[in-house]
């Protein structure tokens, strides 16, 4: 692409009227993924906004491109038909907890463990929003919902666990209020080749206020989260005080300057580890909870593998068109 | 006969007949299927008129000489036009107890049976539950049978070939072919040239099979009980070239001709399931051919990739059986809503639920039309025959295009795994396919704006520019807006509707065979042309007057049914469930009165029974 387009969020608005509540974070989500894409480089034409069913998949209406709404659980499959048919989009597919961890549970792992060039933006707010307040793949035991009034019995689902298991290539976590870091982030992930879990922390302000206060607020954000970045050291805390350090087969918590720990001791993030052991160590921390960009680990996309095999096939077949199949 | 043969020249007498009916049938190890698909391929390219219909297990390999286990593969040979595998066998080759008791009821009096003694063991005739051998006794007297311990004699001939017991063994079939060859006079060259291509790297592999059948030619001739070869002339010469072609081969390749013709990239999105994973068998070898052919995680991804597919501009299509159209039901109806080219093909088989896997069936058919939530019309087309499947996959594939709707293409596991000859098309010789595909943007343009005569809306793909827009399942306005305005959905769901009613517009009337008024009108739909027609000839040889009228097109139904229907005194609607067909011919015309015959037992209809069904209602 020679030319260079300039484009302001202004461009990837819709003339549609968005309906989410007021004060929901996908408000945040819609508008860092619309300063996000002038940054990217790609044509506006080119991007393809896919979604299944739920308040996250409202996402594509909102935005000035080529887009489908399909349904429940069924976005990554979609997807995948377009990505394997047209490698030159840019694909994005917009779902939720409800969508891609229960109904679609199946595409989403299936996806992931093809690693074509997709991201895939979970909203994720532990709860059914659309429906009006059903727990979710990713609610808590005990928590009280409308179908789980004495408290939530099944135990959720870690997203990132979940992708590293799935064999994810590219995982991240941004808190759902935190546009900057979003944007950041949606930039990556779609600068990496390979299907990029991005997982955003979503408040749903009716059905689940404060699901992330601990860790979203801004009095507590610096103590309880921990933005990690590939090559530097895992610091975190107001007064960037704060590291982690492996001890024995965990993660731990230590404080630089005392017991003699200095910033030599502190862990070095290395998202591009093919070793996932480190980065499921880091998905699961509760205290400080890790955001930002924790695994990213290039391989062969699915797509370039299919292009490579396709052409190996056409150098040695003297098949050109139907009629030499026949004849 | 090849060059190298040591095959004893064919010197007995010949009688001619106009066509046989044959059944190779054994283990589900024991190669039925190879040796079935041989014997049609020399027959067909020395000039026969061929139909087959291989009945297999869906155990992969049954536990050995079991009943369960047993594997046939019919074919019926002619010097006339041949429209079905026939009903009764002249000849059944059994090469073991289980198949003997599973096919002998099939065979006609006075036909032969070639049995192989060897394996007809105390334990093998107990996993058939034979009490007695049936070769000792007069069990078998109306039959002419042919005795011969075919496993030791292969045993035998192949001693000097380095190659394991097992594997001598396991050539029986190939001495059983070279007996059948000698028995019909056929030159066995094809199946040697196809082994020697098969097994290039396998010299020794190549000589076993090759001694296997000419040891079982010879044998053949050698034996008294064999007094005549018969002698099925060839049939007539049609102009043209012809390969022979199961249903399934013939529907993978009527996408790719109707792809190439549309001048776009296939894109098939499916997952395994038997009787359909052929189609996707095959169009995974069309790499050279830029075909996509996507193994998908489960059904709704199959379909639901192809939807992708479809939005980004590839002639889309997904394959599957009965269970699989219910998984895709939803997604069915998102292509419906999204008004999306996409083609379905449902291979039926015997349901519901898993039912019977191998065996074929029509009951899908209310599904087709109607297994879906909220008003979702789609074109529902049938196949006739295993070479018709090209011509109306070729034709679904027009209709999703050029109408941008979805396609249900209906076959059945008889003609999908049922093969006869097809006559080759080349892409000069078919009909121009022209998707209304938007590339500039145009002033008036809108994402449900509709062309007046089909009402389909434009095609426009991601990539075009300045033509951005959101296309979803939620009801919309003709901006692409959602919309739930109560008047603007009974306008979609209405616009929607007619715009697959118009297909009759572009489809051919509906056409009778045999008298075009008469007694009786036979209707039939889909896999079962073959049977009916065979049935509607033998009925106007006994000189009643009989029409058939065999439809490919469901939804819409063709024009013309009313008059047809008027110019008979009955109608009698044959198919292969307890009458949906005629069921929903009762709801479109009312006005007349449709007797039924219908059979539901995994199998296809055989022309007696046919005749003798229709012979009644014709006397009644």
């Amino acid at each position: 692409m020679t030319t260079k387009i300039q484009y302001t969020f202004k461009d990837f608005q819709s003339n549609q009227e968005v309906r989410w509540c007021p004060g929901c974070d996908d408000y945040v989500i819609l508008r860092s993924m619309q300063k996000a894409l002038p940054l990217m480089g790609v044509p506006k034409e080119k991007f393809v906004f896919v979604s299944g069913i739920g308040c996250s998949s409202r996402f594509p209406y909102y935005m000035a491109n080529y887009g489908i709404h399909g349904i429940h659980g069924r976005a990554a499959a979609i997807a995948t038909g377009i990505k394997l048919s047209r490698p030159d989009l840019s694909v994005f597919v917009m779902t939720g907890d409800g969508d891609s961890l229960a109904i679609g549970g199946n595409h989403f792992i299936h996806a992931i463990r093809r690693n074509m060039d997709l991201n895939i933006i979970l909203f994720n707010n532990e709860i059914y929003g659309l429906t009006k307040g059903q727990f979710s793949p990713t609610s808590l035991i005990g928590q009280k919902t409308k179908t789980s009034p004495y408290g939530n019995t099944q135990p959720p689902f870690n997203v990132g666990e979940l992708t590293l298991g799935a064999d994810g290539r590219f995982f991240a976590r941004v808190p759902g209020n935190d546009s900057k870091m979003q944007t950041e982030i949606y930039v990556e992930a779609h600068k990496f080749k390979g299907t990029a879990v991005v997982e955003v922390m979503q408040n749903c302000v009716i059905f689940n206020d404060g699901a992330y206060k601990f860790w979203t607020d801004k009095s507590v954000r610096d103590e309880h989260t921990i933005r990690v970045e590939h090559g530097k050291p895992m610091i975190f805390g107001k007064e960037r005080n704060k590291g982690l350090v492996l001890d024995g087969s965990e993660l731990k918590v230590v404080e630089i300057g005392k017991d003699d720990v200095t910033e030599n001791d502190i862990l070095v993030h290395d998202a591009h580890n093919p070793d996932p052991g480190l980065h499921l160590m880091l998905v699961r921390l509760k205290n400080p909870l890790v955001t930002g960009i924790i695994r990213q680990v290039r391989e062969e996309t699915l797509e370039e593998r299919e292009a490579k095999l396709t052409e190996e096939v056409k150098a040695s077949s003297k098949i050109r068109s139907f009629d030499d199949l026949v004849s | 006969m090849s060059k190298d043969a040591t095959y004893t020249p064919h010197k007995k007498p010949v009688k001619h007949v106009d066509h046989v009916v044959i059944r190779f049938a054994g283990d589900s190890g024991d190669g039925m299927q190879l040796t079935g698909t041989q014997f049609t391929t020399s027959a067909a390219l020395l000039g026969n008129d061929v139909f087959t219909f291989p009945n297999y297990p869906s155990e992969i390999r049954a536990p050995q000489g079991s009943l369960y286990g047993v594997s046939g593969y019919q074919v019926q040979i002619g010097s006339k036009e041949i429209n079905t595998p026939g009903d009764k066998l002249d000849l059944l080759v059994a090469m073991n107890p289980a198949a003997l008791k599973t096919n002998i009821k099939d065979l006609k009096k006075g036909g032969m049976l070639i049995v192989d003694t060897d394996s007809f063991t105390k334990a093998n005739l107990q996993k058939a539950h034979y009490d007695h051998n049936p070769l000792e006794d007069d069990f078998l007297k109306d039959y002419l049978v042919v005795q011969v311990p075919m496993t030791s004699l292969t045993r035998e001939a192949l001693k000097d070939i380095p190659i394991d017991n097992k594997s001598k063994a396991r050539s029986k079939n190939m001495f059983a072919l070279g007996m059948v060859y000698f028995l019909y006079g056929k030159d066995p060259k094809y199946t040697e040239e196809f082994l020697r291509k098969k097994f290039k790297n396998k010299p020794e592999v190549v000589e076993a099979n090759v001694k296997a059948l000419k040891t079982g030619w010879n044998y053949a001739e050698t034996l008294e009980l064999i007094p005549v070869s018969y002698i099925v002339d060839e049939a007539p010469h049609h102009e043209g070239k012809y390969k022979i072609i199961n249903g399934n081969t013939a529907t993978a390749w009527g996408f790719l001709a109707a792809a190439e013709k549309a001048g776009l990239q296939l894109y098939l999105g499916s997952y395994p399931i038997t009787p359909a994973t052929d189609i996707l068998q095959e169009l995974s070898k069309y790499r050279m051919l830029d075909v996509i052919a996507f193994q998908a995680e489960d059904e709704i991804a199959g379909i639901s990739s192809s939807i992708g597919a479809a939005f980004a501009g590839k002639l889309a299509v997904t394959t599957t059986s009965g269970p699989g159209l219910a998984l895709k039901g939803e997604a069915i109806g998102l292509a419906v809503m999204l008004e999306l080219p996409l083609v379905i093909v449902d291979v039926q088989r015997g349901g519901p639920s898993t039912g019977l896997p191998t065996k074929t069936e029509q009951a899908d058919l209310m599904q087709a039309l109607y297994g879906r939530n909220g008003e979702s019309p789609v074109v529902v087309i049938a196949a006739k025959s295993p070479a018709d499947a090209f011509r109306m996959a070729f034709e679904a594939s027009k209709l999703a295009l050029e109408h941008m709707t979805p396609v249900i293409l209906l076959t059945d596991g008889y003609i999908g795994n049922g093969s006869e000859p097809w006559e080759v098309v080349i892409l000069k010789d078919l009909p121009d396919i022209k998707p209304p595909i938007l590339r500039q943007k145009t002033e008036d343009w809108k994402p449900y704006a509709r062309d007046p005569e089909t009402l389909a809306r434009k095609w426009v793909l991601p990539g075009t520019p300045g033509m951005e827009h959101v296309i979803g399942g939620l009801e919309k306005n003709e901006e692409g807006a959602i919309s739930y305005e109560p008047e603007n959905h009974q306008r979609m769901v209405e616009l929607r509707q007619a715009k697959v009613d118009k297909v009759v517009d572009y489809i051919p009337p509906l056409e009778t065979e045999f008298e075009p008024e008469g007694e009786l009108l036979i209707v039939g739909w889909g896999g079962t042309y073959g049977t009916l027609k065979a049935a509607a000839t033998e009925l106007t040889e006994k000189g009643y007057s009989v029409g058939l009228a065999h439809f490919n097109y469901i939804n819409p139904l063709p024009k013309g049914v009313k008059d047809v229907f008027s110019r008979y005194k009955k109608i009698v609607v044959a198919e292969l469930n307890l009458g949906q067909f005629a069921n929903y011919l009762r709801m479109k015309y009312p006005e007349f009165q449709y007797h039924q015959y219908n059979k539901v037992q995994g199998l296809p209809f055989t022309s007696s029974e046919l005749i003798d069904a229709f012979e009644k209602l014709l006397k009644a």
